[in-house]
């Protein structure tokens, strides 16, 4: 699949903003007045900035009021829905904090815990696509989860954040494992895609045209196993190993900031390649996978 | 509605011989005027080196290896295949993607897409694509503006594509009613889905090509080993001492 940076963007900034708000609505952090501004617009700010750069995905972005009208049958209408619903309902709650209006905390219980089925419903989008084996496993929103709730135990200071962030490498680690079988797994070859399996073995003489089309610039993205590989060692490095190591360091709020640059440096490298190893069953028709 | 329909009274949808397609690209062609008028199909840098655009439906070619038998091309035409459990449908988040519960039809409704392409991402045929000048997704609406159209003359009252086919190699027809020409020829054919795994369950059916006979030897064989008698035999000698 094609790694767009608007997709990967708005994954990894809202999944960590939203990840951050369920820690703030939880009230692990008791902060008041200006501090309490910064943390929340901190959380407002990445989460917003992840959901605007997913409109610079849409081809046609002046219907989008009308996504939120197919949440009985859709992942992406859903995830319009629970994330407006967030963003709305801890609103009180951050002004509360930023004012000492002392409403009661089930408020931020309720929005925080919206805040990560929105993270949920986000990783559901990727994962309820068959013709994407890669993404197709109950791991895929194991991944998303463990992210958004390990940077939201950085941001706020956890002192369990380091081991958090030691998941996040692990979670990677499966999901690369499961996912480089996935495809073979799913079991679809040009044979069953022309179902010309029945006959022989089928294999591309020709191409159907020329020059690139929609399909092969949206879904047939090729990276190298080299390049791959080296990146898979860079996301692990800096989304889990450097940040866990850093938060261990009596470095205080430098500390957080320095591992939040790192962590989200990982993220953005691990999410590329979550688009750009993705292989999409179509490819078979154009050759892809012999 | 993204939600499908329980079930539809009719299954409009094709039947495709892969066994007298000749990969003429007629079908493309036609399907690509027709519809270019109709909705639109954008075409980018046509004469430049990179030319690019919509197609609702794309030819392939392919060699197969068959055992014990001459290997074969196969050419084959790939569009939407109006499934009856089309993922396309569900994702769609505005629902400007749905499938009519009259004909079985899916369609886009191209006023309400936001351009997200996730139906695009759910289809394993890739039958959709993204038109890159309107920002709104295209696919094969199954000729729907000829195939109810009173305004044309009977016989042009099928798809584009099965209209134009010089070799009669698609059909067209209620694949629901299991007396239709199309149910027949799937019956007869052995026509098959593509990649049923996918639980998509298509309506279009593929008719596969007929395996070739075993190294059928050519009518002319026996003249290509012949031995010069008499005349033309000494001829063939002397010159042959030369």
């Amino acid at each position: 699949m094609h790694p767009a940076p608007s997709v990967i963007l708005f994954s990894v900034l809202s999944g960590l903003g939203f990840g951050f708000l369920a820690f703030l609505g939880w009230g692990a952090l008791t902060p008041s007045g200006w501090a309490a501004f910064l943390l929340w617009g901190l959380g407002y700010g990445l989460a917003v900035a992840g959901l605007l750069a997913a409109t610079f995905h849409l081809g046609n972005p002046k219907n989008a009021l009308k996504a939120f009208t197919q949440w009985r049958t859709s992942w992406l209408s859903r995830e319009a829905w629970a994330s407006v619903a967030t963003l709305v309902l801890l609103a009180p709650m951050a002004l509360s904090d930023i004012f000492g209006l002392g409403l009661p905390r089930i408020l931020g219980q309720v929005g925080g815990a919206l805040a990560i089925l929105t993270v949920f419903t986000t990783a559901m989008i990727y994962t309820q696509i068959k013709a994407v084996p890669r993404w197709h496993h109950w791991l895929t929103p194991v991944m998303f989860l463990t992210f958004a709730i390990a940077g939201g135990a950085m941001l706020s200071g956890r002192t369990w954040a380091p081991l958090a962030m030691l998941a996040v490498g692990a979670v990677l680690l499966a999901h690369w494992r499961v996912g480089d079988g996935a495809f073979a797994r799913a079991g679809q070859s040009l044979g069953t895609a022309t179902g010309l399996d029945r006959l022989g073995v089928p294999s591309v003489l020709d191409p159907a045209h020329t020059a690139g089309n929609y399909l092969k610039r949206e879904m047939i993205f090729v990276v190298g196993r080299k390049h791959a590989a080296r990146l898979r060692k860079i996301a692990l490095g800096l989304a889990s190993v450097a940040p866990a190591l850093v938060l261990l360091l009596p470095l205080g709020l430098f500390g957080i900031a320095l591992a939040t640059v790192l962590h989200l440096a990982g993220a953005l490298a691990a999410r590329w390649l979550f688009f750009a190893e993705a292989e999409h069953v179509v490819g078979l028709y154009y050759g892809a996978r012999g | 509605m993204t939600a499908l329909p329980q079930t539809t009274q009719k299954k409009l949808g094709l039947v495709i011989d892969l066994d007298t397609c000749v990969g003429c690209q007629a079908c493309v062609t036609a399907c690509k005027g027709w519809n270019d008028a109709g909705i639109g199909l954008s075409d980018h840098d046509p004469y430049g080196a990179e030319p690019h655009g919509t197609f609702l439906n794309r030819v392939h070619s392919y060699q197969v290896v068959v055992e014990g038998a001459p290997a074969q091309v196969v050419t084959f035409p790939r569009s939407c295949l109006h499934c009856d459990n089309a993922p396309c449908v569900t994702v769609c988040p505005t629902g400007a993607s749905y499938k009519r519960a009259e004909d079985g039809i899916v369609l886009v409704n191209e006023d309400a897409c936001i351009g997200c392409g996730l139906c695009a991402w759910a289809c394993p045929y890739g039958a959709r694509e993204m038109d890159a000048a309107q920002g709104v997704m295209k696919k094969c609406t199954l000729c729907v503006d000829r195939i109810y159209n009173e305004t044309l003359p009977e016989e042009d009252r099928e798809p584009a594509c099965v209209r134009t086919c010089p070799t009669n190699a698609r059909h067209f027809g209620d694949l629901a009613d299991p007396g239709s020409a199309v149910s027949r020829l799937v019956a007869e054919r052995g026509g098959y889905d593509l990649m049923p795994d996918m639980g998509t369950k298509p309506t279009n059916k593929y008719l596969p090509p007929r395996r070739k006979g075993p190294g059928d030897a050519s009518p002319l064989a026996p003249l290509l080993d012949i031995r010069a008698s008499g005349i033309a035999g000494w001829l063939d000698r002397m010159l042959g001492k030369l």
